[in-house]
Protein backbone atom coordinates (compact mmCIF):
# COMPACT_ATOMS: atom_id res chain seq x y z
CA UNK A 1 0.00 0.00 0.00
CA UNK A 2 2.23 2.74 -1.23
CA UNK A 3 -0.33 5.00 -2.84
CA UNK A 4 -1.20 7.95 -0.71
CA UNK A 5 -3.11 11.19 -0.88
CA UNK A 6 -1.07 14.21 0.10
CA UNK A 7 -2.30 17.52 1.46
CA UNK A 8 -0.05 20.52 1.95
CA UNK A 9 -0.85 23.66 3.94
CA UNK A 10 1.03 26.82 4.75
CA UNK A 11 0.30 27.90 8.30
CA UNK A 12 0.18 31.68 8.68
CA UNK A 13 2.11 32.66 11.78
CA UNK A 14 0.74 36.18 11.94
CA UNK A 15 -2.90 35.31 12.26
CA UNK A 16 -4.22 33.66 15.41
CA UNK A 17 -7.79 33.92 14.14
CA UNK A 18 -7.12 31.70 11.13
CA UNK A 19 -5.06 29.17 13.09
CA UNK A 20 -6.63 25.75 12.78
CA UNK A 21 -7.88 26.17 9.22
CA UNK A 22 -5.59 23.43 7.92
CA UNK A 23 -6.87 21.02 10.58
CA UNK A 24 -10.46 21.87 9.70
CA UNK A 25 -9.72 21.11 6.05
CA UNK A 26 -8.00 17.83 6.88
CA UNK A 27 -10.94 16.85 9.04
CA UNK A 28 -13.31 17.50 6.11
CA UNK A 29 -11.10 15.58 3.70
CA UNK A 30 -10.84 12.55 5.98
CA UNK A 31 -14.59 12.59 6.51
CA UNK A 32 -15.13 12.54 2.75
CA UNK A 33 -12.69 9.66 2.46
CA UNK A 34 -14.79 7.73 4.96
CA UNK A 35 -12.35 7.28 7.85
CA UNK A 36 -13.85 6.33 11.25
CA UNK A 37 -14.86 9.34 13.40
CA UNK A 38 -12.51 8.43 16.25
CA UNK A 39 -9.51 8.34 13.88
CA UNK A 40 -10.55 11.65 12.33
CA UNK A 41 -10.88 13.24 15.75
CA UNK A 42 -7.43 12.06 16.86
CA UNK A 43 -5.81 13.31 13.65
CA UNK A 44 -7.54 16.66 13.78
CA UNK A 45 -6.85 17.34 17.48
CA UNK A 46 -3.16 16.42 17.14
CA UNK A 47 -2.79 18.53 14.03
CA UNK A 48 -4.76 21.42 15.53
CA UNK A 49 -2.53 21.52 18.62
CA UNK A 50 0.48 21.48 16.31
CA UNK A 51 -0.90 24.29 14.21
CA UNK A 52 -1.59 26.40 17.28
CA UNK A 53 1.96 25.74 18.47
CA UNK A 54 3.38 26.84 15.13
CA UNK A 55 1.41 30.07 15.29
CA UNK A 56 2.16 30.97 18.91
CA UNK A 57 5.78 29.82 19.08
CA UNK A 58 7.29 29.62 15.62
CA UNK A 59 5.78 32.32 13.41
CA UNK A 60 4.00 29.76 11.25
CA UNK A 61 5.25 26.91 9.13
CA UNK A 62 4.07 24.11 6.91
CA UNK A 63 1.79 21.15 7.48
CA UNK A 64 1.91 18.08 5.25
CA UNK A 65 -0.51 15.22 5.64
CA UNK A 66 -0.07 11.89 3.90
CA UNK A 67 -3.13 9.69 3.92
CA UNK A 68 -2.58 5.97 3.39
CA UNK A 69 -5.20 3.27 3.71
CA UNK A 70 -3.70 1.99 6.94
CA UNK A 71 -2.20 5.13 8.46
CA UNK A 72 -2.16 8.91 8.42
CA UNK A 73 1.13 10.76 8.72
CA UNK A 74 1.28 14.42 9.69
CA UNK A 75 4.51 16.40 9.32
CA UNK A 76 4.64 19.87 10.84
CA UNK A 77 7.75 21.91 10.09
CA UNK A 78 8.71 25.41 11.10
CA UNK A 79 11.69 27.75 11.17
CA UNK A 80 10.97 28.95 14.68
CA UNK A 81 13.27 29.18 17.70
CA UNK A 82 13.46 25.40 18.22
CA UNK A 83 12.94 23.45 21.44
CA UNK A 84 16.03 23.45 23.70
CA UNK A 85 14.86 20.65 26.01
CA UNK A 86 12.36 18.28 24.40
CA UNK A 87 11.85 16.14 27.53
CA UNK A 88 10.92 19.24 29.48
CA UNK A 89 8.61 20.47 26.71
CA UNK A 90 6.84 17.10 26.76
CA UNK A 91 5.90 17.47 30.45
CA UNK A 92 2.24 18.25 31.00
CA UNK A 93 1.85 21.77 32.32
CA UNK A 94 5.25 23.03 31.14
CA UNK A 95 4.83 26.01 28.86
CA UNK A 96 6.85 28.94 27.55
CA UNK A 97 3.75 30.68 26.20
CA UNK A 98 3.23 34.33 27.03
CA UNK A 99 0.39 35.67 29.18
CA UNK A 100 -1.17 36.96 26.00
CA UNK A 101 -1.37 33.44 24.58
CA UNK A 102 -2.81 32.17 27.87
CA UNK A 103 -5.50 34.81 27.74
CA UNK A 104 -6.52 33.28 24.40
CA UNK A 105 -7.13 29.91 26.05
CA UNK A 106 -3.88 28.18 25.14
CA UNK A 107 -0.44 27.82 26.69
CA UNK A 108 -1.48 25.43 29.44
CA UNK A 109 1.45 23.19 28.63
CA UNK A 110 -0.78 20.54 27.09
CA UNK A 111 -0.05 20.96 23.39
CA UNK A 112 2.81 18.51 22.87
CA UNK A 113 1.49 16.00 25.46
CA UNK A 114 -1.89 16.09 23.71
CA UNK A 115 -0.25 15.48 20.35
CA UNK A 116 1.49 12.43 21.80
CA UNK A 117 -1.68 11.28 23.55
CA UNK A 118 -3.74 11.28 20.37
CA UNK A 119 -1.18 9.73 18.02
CA UNK A 120 0.42 6.29 17.83
CA UNK A 121 3.89 7.59 17.02
CA UNK A 122 5.43 11.00 17.41
CA UNK A 123 8.95 12.17 16.64
CA UNK A 124 10.33 15.62 17.38
CA UNK A 125 13.45 16.89 15.65
CA UNK A 126 14.45 20.34 16.76
CA UNK A 127 17.47 22.60 16.47
CA UNK A 128 17.67 25.74 18.53
CA UNK A 129 17.65 28.76 16.25
CA UNK A 130 16.79 26.63 13.21
CA UNK A 131 13.35 25.18 13.73
CA UNK A 132 11.34 22.10 14.54
CA UNK A 133 9.94 19.19 12.59
CA UNK A 134 7.28 17.05 14.25
CA UNK A 135 6.18 13.82 12.59
CA UNK A 136 3.07 12.11 13.89
CA UNK A 137 1.53 8.86 12.75
CA UNK A 138 -1.91 7.46 13.46
CA UNK A 139 -2.70 3.89 12.43
CA UNK A 140 -6.15 3.25 11.05
CA UNK B 1 -31.78 16.64 27.27
CA UNK B 2 -32.04 18.68 24.09
CA UNK B 3 -30.26 21.93 23.25
CA UNK B 4 -33.70 23.54 23.45
CA UNK B 5 -34.05 22.38 27.08
CA UNK B 6 -30.57 23.71 27.85
CA UNK B 7 -31.60 27.06 26.37
CA UNK B 8 -34.63 27.14 28.63
CA UNK B 9 -32.68 26.17 31.77
CA UNK B 10 -29.98 28.79 31.19
CA UNK B 11 -32.44 31.40 29.94
CA UNK B 12 -30.09 31.62 26.98
CA UNK B 13 -30.30 33.37 23.67
CA UNK B 14 -29.67 31.37 20.50
CA UNK B 15 -27.15 33.21 18.31
CA UNK B 16 -26.94 30.58 15.60
CA UNK B 17 -27.98 27.00 14.97
CA UNK B 18 -31.68 27.39 15.76
CA UNK B 19 -32.26 24.23 13.72
CA UNK B 20 -30.24 22.21 16.23
CA UNK B 21 -32.53 22.87 19.21
CA UNK B 22 -34.02 19.38 18.97
CA UNK B 23 -30.60 17.70 19.02
CA UNK B 24 -29.93 15.49 22.01
CA UNK B 25 -27.01 16.21 24.32
CA UNK B 26 -25.73 13.79 26.93
CA UNK B 27 -22.80 15.58 28.53
CA UNK B 28 -21.03 18.90 28.79
CA UNK B 29 -17.87 20.55 30.01
CA UNK B 30 -16.99 24.04 31.18
CA UNK B 31 -13.58 25.63 30.65
CA UNK B 32 -11.81 28.79 29.59
CA UNK B 33 -8.67 26.84 28.69
CA UNK B 34 -8.98 25.30 25.25
CA UNK B 35 -5.85 23.20 25.80
CA UNK B 36 -7.62 21.49 28.70
CA UNK B 37 -10.73 20.92 26.63
CA UNK B 38 -8.59 19.26 23.99
CA UNK B 39 -6.82 17.16 26.61
CA UNK B 40 -9.59 15.90 28.83
CA UNK B 41 -12.85 16.02 27.02
CA UNK B 42 -14.25 12.94 25.36
CA UNK B 43 -17.55 12.73 23.54
CA UNK B 44 -18.97 15.74 25.26
CA UNK B 45 -21.52 17.58 23.22
CA UNK B 46 -21.56 20.99 24.86
CA UNK B 47 -18.82 23.46 25.77
CA UNK B 48 -19.56 26.23 28.25
CA UNK B 49 -16.97 28.99 28.25
CA UNK B 50 -16.32 32.63 29.06
CA UNK B 51 -13.50 32.85 26.53
CA UNK B 52 -14.26 34.71 23.32
CA UNK B 53 -12.14 34.07 20.25
CA UNK B 54 -12.45 32.02 17.10
CA UNK B 55 -10.38 29.17 18.54
CA UNK B 56 -13.23 28.38 20.94
CA UNK B 57 -15.41 27.39 18.00
CA UNK B 58 -12.53 25.57 16.28
CA UNK B 59 -11.82 23.62 19.48
CA UNK B 60 -15.47 22.61 19.70
CA UNK B 61 -15.36 21.56 16.08
CA UNK B 62 -12.24 19.44 16.59
CA UNK B 63 -13.95 17.71 19.51
CA UNK B 64 -17.12 17.03 17.47
CA UNK B 65 -19.16 19.17 19.86
CA UNK B 66 -22.52 20.45 18.66
CA UNK B 67 -23.16 23.36 21.01
CA UNK B 68 -21.13 26.22 22.55
CA UNK B 69 -22.59 28.32 25.36
CA UNK B 70 -21.01 31.66 26.25
CA UNK B 71 -21.49 32.53 29.91
CA UNK B 72 -21.35 35.89 31.73
CA UNK B 73 -23.10 37.67 28.85
CA UNK B 74 -20.07 37.26 26.58
CA UNK B 75 -20.82 37.80 22.90
CA UNK B 76 -19.02 36.02 20.09
CA UNK B 77 -17.89 38.00 17.05
CA UNK B 78 -19.73 37.73 13.71
CA UNK B 79 -16.67 35.88 12.38
CA UNK B 80 -17.02 33.26 15.13
CA UNK B 81 -20.69 32.80 14.31
CA UNK B 82 -19.79 32.27 10.66
CA UNK B 83 -17.33 29.52 11.61
CA UNK B 84 -19.99 27.96 13.86
CA UNK B 85 -22.60 28.02 11.09
CA UNK B 86 -20.16 26.36 8.68
CA UNK B 87 -19.49 23.65 11.25
CA UNK B 88 -23.12 23.12 12.23
CA UNK B 89 -22.51 24.20 15.83
CA UNK B 90 -25.29 25.90 17.80
CA UNK B 91 -24.09 28.99 19.69
CA UNK B 92 -25.95 30.28 22.75
CA UNK B 93 -25.32 33.08 25.24
CA UNK B 94 -26.47 33.26 28.85
CA UNK B 95 -26.17 35.88 31.57
CA UNK B 96 -25.35 33.18 34.10
CA UNK B 97 -21.81 32.83 35.38
CA UNK B 98 -19.88 29.66 34.66
CA UNK B 99 -20.49 28.04 38.06
CA UNK B 100 -24.20 28.72 38.03
CA UNK B 101 -24.66 27.63 34.42
CA UNK B 102 -22.75 24.36 34.91
CA UNK B 103 -24.50 23.69 38.22
CA UNK B 104 -27.93 24.28 36.73
CA UNK B 105 -27.31 21.86 33.88
CA UNK B 106 -25.73 19.26 36.16
CA UNK B 107 -28.62 19.43 38.63
CA UNK B 108 -31.00 18.86 35.74
CA UNK B 109 -29.31 15.67 34.64
CA UNK B 110 -26.68 16.80 32.15
CA UNK B 111 -23.58 15.05 33.46
CA UNK B 112 -19.90 15.26 32.70
CA UNK B 113 -19.56 11.72 31.47
CA UNK B 114 -21.20 10.78 28.19
CA UNK B 115 -21.57 7.13 29.15
CA UNK B 116 -23.30 7.87 32.47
Amino acid sequence: MTDSLTFHFDVDGENFVSAGQASVQVKKNLRELGFPPEIIRRVSIAMYEGEINMVIHAGGGAADVDVFEDRIVIVLSDHGPGIPDIDLAMQEGYSTATDNVRSLGFGAGMGLPNMKRYTDEMRIESKVGKGTVITMCIFV
Amino acid sequence: MTIGKLKELLDAEVLCGEERLDSDIHSACGSDMMSDVLAYVKDQAVLLTGLVNSQVIRTAEMMDMICVVFVRSKRPTPEMLEIAKDSGIAVLATKMRMYEACGTLYANGLGANPTA
